[in-house]
């Protein structure tokens, strides 16, 4: 495990490195000055302009420039926004918890539909309840996240009126920011419609944390009925029901347990594509979250913003990948072996 | 495994609890307000600033003027003092205070005082002493008073007494009680600016707002939302309102999302009035506004310093399409700056034909029977001026081609577009005015002026010495039709020489929830919640 855990850290590493190398050709590559683009300074005095250029190092080679830059963002500064001008990392701070809470929420709805969905398919392998959710995952799987969102808004928020279509949380509710993640704070603050506010926040949650599950649920769905039919096909199940176990009990006792372990490898990798299908959810539902700040960005053609938000949100997927890395290795001895990381 | 088969008894829970969130909303919301407003205000001083949307945001919620305008008629009434009287020359007002106007008290002051002169003479110095000591704290543009030379017409705020205050006027100026009315012309604390010195965060001033007003600032997220919370100690009775909200939704669709999903109770600039009207919860409401949306030259870039060039424009843009595509005819057709609502208004000013043909013949006689390739500038954010300044845009667009000259339609965001304009980066644009307050000099002075030129609120930097003797004249004399006369005239040099192309005189709209009563929009000026009402309707029906 020692070995596991320092292989992975050692990936960290040298992945970390190839991403600031690339968020910090990005300032030399976007237009403009590339001292400004790092920095989003752009209405510093004279004097102020010099002490930048000391800060980042531009009169020595482009190697210690790369160095003074990893020394910044090692310190958490990432440079001012260049459209409002506020400090990026205080933006980030503010922003990424309520992604992640969206991002989770989203994940535990696809795994909570998507996961049991697969198993019943397998079971029922080649049977009418295995061709009925396999086409309807593949039609989940084919329908764009934007326009399921508004279809979503339409109906629900709307012309039923049941859930609301924008925002973390009603305006009314003054919730305190503490970590960011919505429901954390609700329960910290004490406010005396903590309740209501926390009742508000779920309501709020719903639609748009559904609107993102879709796609990742039908792909778990997937995963989970070919793992599962992968099990069951194996010589310890067949060796359970020789010794007489009901069908119910094989499922229950060996073939779950061992299925979800194959899925679990697979959550860190669906974490990204849920994180993509989030930002552009986040516009819909007008989440205050770092993909639409990130995509704000884009529109402003707030380089500094871009870069940085690339980096960090990278990042964060990078480390989630390596979380469910160490959680598939503590579940499953075998992988421990692995030598490489993937 | 077992834990598993708790999952969904606790997801019911959830559903359960969801199904009775009703009620329990419904006391916090019976008392708050959500506005859907259509974009941020840069700063929470009115003083330094002339957009509407900043003026909605904070000048009648925050603030309180000496005087204000009452009733249909719009009489000037008395607000933060009692009672005014000027001497006969007019040289010399003097306002009377009311002695028991308390300011806000928030996380972040706590006033020891009640208003006094002091304030009053505060507010003012700022603005017309250039060695005050907070004039340059947020860059020292006030440019509203800038574009009506406010400090040149007054010399000097005296105080008499504790509540007694003298303005001395270099020369009468039938406008001048009309601006200390505006929604500019508030007072701010000075006890807490005395403070703010202390504390050296002088620039809290204006981000972090103590006024008199009915309702007191609590928190702001730019570009998400603004938290009001009723001012409990408000010198008239205190607003019905306990908490008042500015969900920030710059997108058109996204208001009517929030409106139709009752996330908002009122809107600003609605679209889909149809789809608005046929809803039975909901009402749109219209004002007639006093404004005007315009299409602007930039005349100290060329062509467009030439005379000919803009009245060959002036002859190619077919304004009647454009009131029907963009104003679905829900706007009078603009010849004049002045709305026909307004008393200065003549209807002898000549209506601007639509000539493609004399536009083309003057484009040759000016030099370019070629045509050439131009920037129009449009605002990004929806005015009341102008609903949809992209479909104008493209109109026009379409117009101008067919006299050879190529439109390149360029767009920034609200705060940027602003700043740009300032700095006179552009070549032409579509801008508008909204009035302040009813006086037609308020048409004249602010979009035209020489005076205006350096403020920016004159976007066209158009100067013309005629133009400005005449408005000038107009301000000195109180006799109705003499102004009148003067503005026509004034008037008249602006159709001659076309800085600008008046395009509609429109309505303002709103739609808000029937269960918010009480008056918001007026014809000119900010928008005010102070009045405003909600009946809960979730009670009614159980009751």
């Amino acid at each position: 495990m020692l070995v596991f855990t320092f292989r992975r850290l050692n990936l960290f590493i040298f992945t970390m490195l190839l991403l600031t190398l690339l968020s910090f050709s990005l300032s030399f590559l976007f237009p403009g000055d590339a001292i400004i683009n790092m920095s989003g300074a752009i209405n510093a005095t004279p004097n102020q302009l010099i002490e930048i250029n000391k800060a980042y190092q531009t009169d020595r080679n482009i190697f210690w420039q790369y160095i003074a830059y990893l020394n910044h963002i090692a310190n958490g500064e990432l440079g001012l926004s260049m459209a409002s001008q506020s400090d990026i990392s205080t933006e980030i701070l503010n922003l990424l918890p309520a992604t992640i809470e969206l991002s989770l929420v989203a994940l535990f709805i696809a795994m909570f539909f998507g996961i049991p969905l697969g198993f019943i398919a397998a079971i029922k392998h080649n049977k009418l309840a295995d061709n009925l959710i396999l086409s309807v995952s593949m039609l989940g799987y084919s329908i764009p996240v934007f326009w399921l969102g508004l279809l979503a808004i339409l109906t629900f928020s709307i012309n039923l009126g049941w859930l609301p279509s924008a925002g973390q949380i009603s305006l009314l509710f003054e919730i305190e920011l503490v970590t960011g993640i919505q429901f954390i704070d609700i329960l910290l603050s004490d406010s005396p419609y903590k309740w209501q506010a926390f009742i508000d926040a779920t309501s709020h949650v719903i639609l748009p944390a559904t609107v993102i599950a879709i796609a990742p649920a039908t792909i778990f769905i997937r995963l989970a009925r070919t793992s599962m039919i992968e099990v069951l096909e194996t010589n310890y199940i067949r060796a359970a029901s020789a010794k007489g176990l009901t069908f119910q009990q094989i499922i229950m006792r060996h073939a779950i347990r061992n299925a979800l372990i194959k899925i679990i490898r697979h959550v860190g990798l669906q974490f990204a594509n849920l994180v993509t299908i989030a930002m552009v959810t986040e516009v819909i539902f007008s989440w205050p979250g770092i993909g639409r700040w990130l995509i704000e960005s884009i529109y402003q053609r707030d380089y500094t913003a871009i870069q940085s938000g690339l980096l960090v949100l990278s990042c964060f997927i990078f480390v989630v990948h390596i979380l469910t890395d160490f959680l598939y290795a503590a579940l499953n001895p075998l992988a421990r072996g692995n030598k490489y990381g993937s | 495994m077992n834990n598993l088969k708790l999952v969904p008894i606790i997801c019911l829970a959830c559903l359960l609890l969801l199904g009775c969130n009703d009620e329990s909303i419904v006391s916090l919301s019976e008392h708050s307000v959500v506005y859907c407003a259509e974009g941020s205000p840069e700063t929470f001083n009115p003083q330094l600033v002339t957009s509407g949307t900043t003026i909605d945001a904070t000048s009648n919620q925050l603030y309180n003027r000496l005087i204000t305008y009452k009733g249909k008629d719009n009489k000037l009434t008395p607000a933060l003092a009692k009672s005014w009287h000027a001497t006969k020359d007019g040289k010399k007002v003097t306002f009377y205070l009311r002695k028991d106007v308390p300011f806000h008290q928030t996380s972040y002051f706590t006033p020891t005082r009640l208003l006094n002169a002091d304030d009053v003479i505060f507010s003012f110095n700022r603005i017309l002493k250039a060695d005050h000591p907070y004039h340059l704290v947020s860059g020292g543009h006030y440019p509203f008073f800038q574009s009506v030379n406010f400090s040149l017409l007054v010399e000097k705020v005296e105080k008499i007494n504790d509540y007694t205050i003298r303005f001395h006027l270099s020369h009468t100026d039938s406008s001048f009680l009309a601006n200390l009315a505006t929604d500019f012309s508030i007072i701010l604390s000075e006890e807490y600016a005395n403070q703010l010195t202390k504390q050296h965060i002088k620039s809290n001033i204006d981000t972090h707002p103590i006024g008199t007003g009915p309702f007191k600032f609590k928190e702001y997220r730019v570009g998400s939302f603004i938290r009001f919370y009723r001012h409990e100690q408000y010198w008239q009775k205190p607003a019905q309102l306990e908490q008042l909200v500015f969900d920030i939704t710059p997108s058109n669709t996204g208001r009517l999302t929030k409106l139709l999903a009752k996330e908002c109770d009122i809107t600003a600039y609605p679209i889909a009035h149809k789809k608005i009207t046929q809803h039975k919860d909901l009402t749109l409401e219209e004002v007639i506004a006093l404004n005007v949306g315009y299409f602007g030259f930039n005349v100290k870039k060329p062509p467009f310093d030439n005379k000919l060039i803009r009245q060959a424009i002036s002859y190619a843009i077919n304004k009647k399409v454009l009131l029907e595509a963009v104003y679905q005819e829900k706007a009078e057709l603009a010849n004049s700056l002045l709305p026909n609502t307004s008393w200065a208004f003549d209807d002898s000013i000549a209506d601007q034909e639509f000539n493609p043909i004399l536009a083309k013949s003057l484009l040759e006689i000016a030099g370019y029977p070629q045509g050439f390739t131009m920037d129009l500038w449009v605002t990004p954010a929806q005015r009341a001026y102008n609903p949809n300044s992209i479909t104008m845009a493209k109109l026009i667009q379409t117009d101008l081609k067919n006299i050879g000259i190529k439109v390149n339609i360029v767009s920034y965001k609200w705060n940027t577009f602003l700043h740009r304009l300032k700095r006179g980066e552009h070549q032409t644009f579509l801008s508008g005015w909204s009035a302040d307050n009813p006086d037609p000099d308020n048409f004249f002075s602010p979009i035209l002026s020489c005076s205006a030129t350096k403020t920016g609120s004159n976007k066209t930097f158009w100067c013309n010495k005629k133009y400005d003797d005449i408005i000038q004249k107009a301000l000195q004399t109180d006799n109705i039709r003499q102004r009148k006369i003067y503005y026509t005239q004034a008037m008249n040099i602006v159709t001659k020489e076309v800085p600008l192309i008046p395009i509609a005189h429109s309505k303002r709209y709103q739609a808000r929830s029937n269960n918010v009563m009480g008056d918001i929009l007026a014809p000119f000026g900010g928008i005010n919640f102070y009045q405003v009402t909600k009946i809960n309707s979730f009670n009614s029906g159980e009751n």
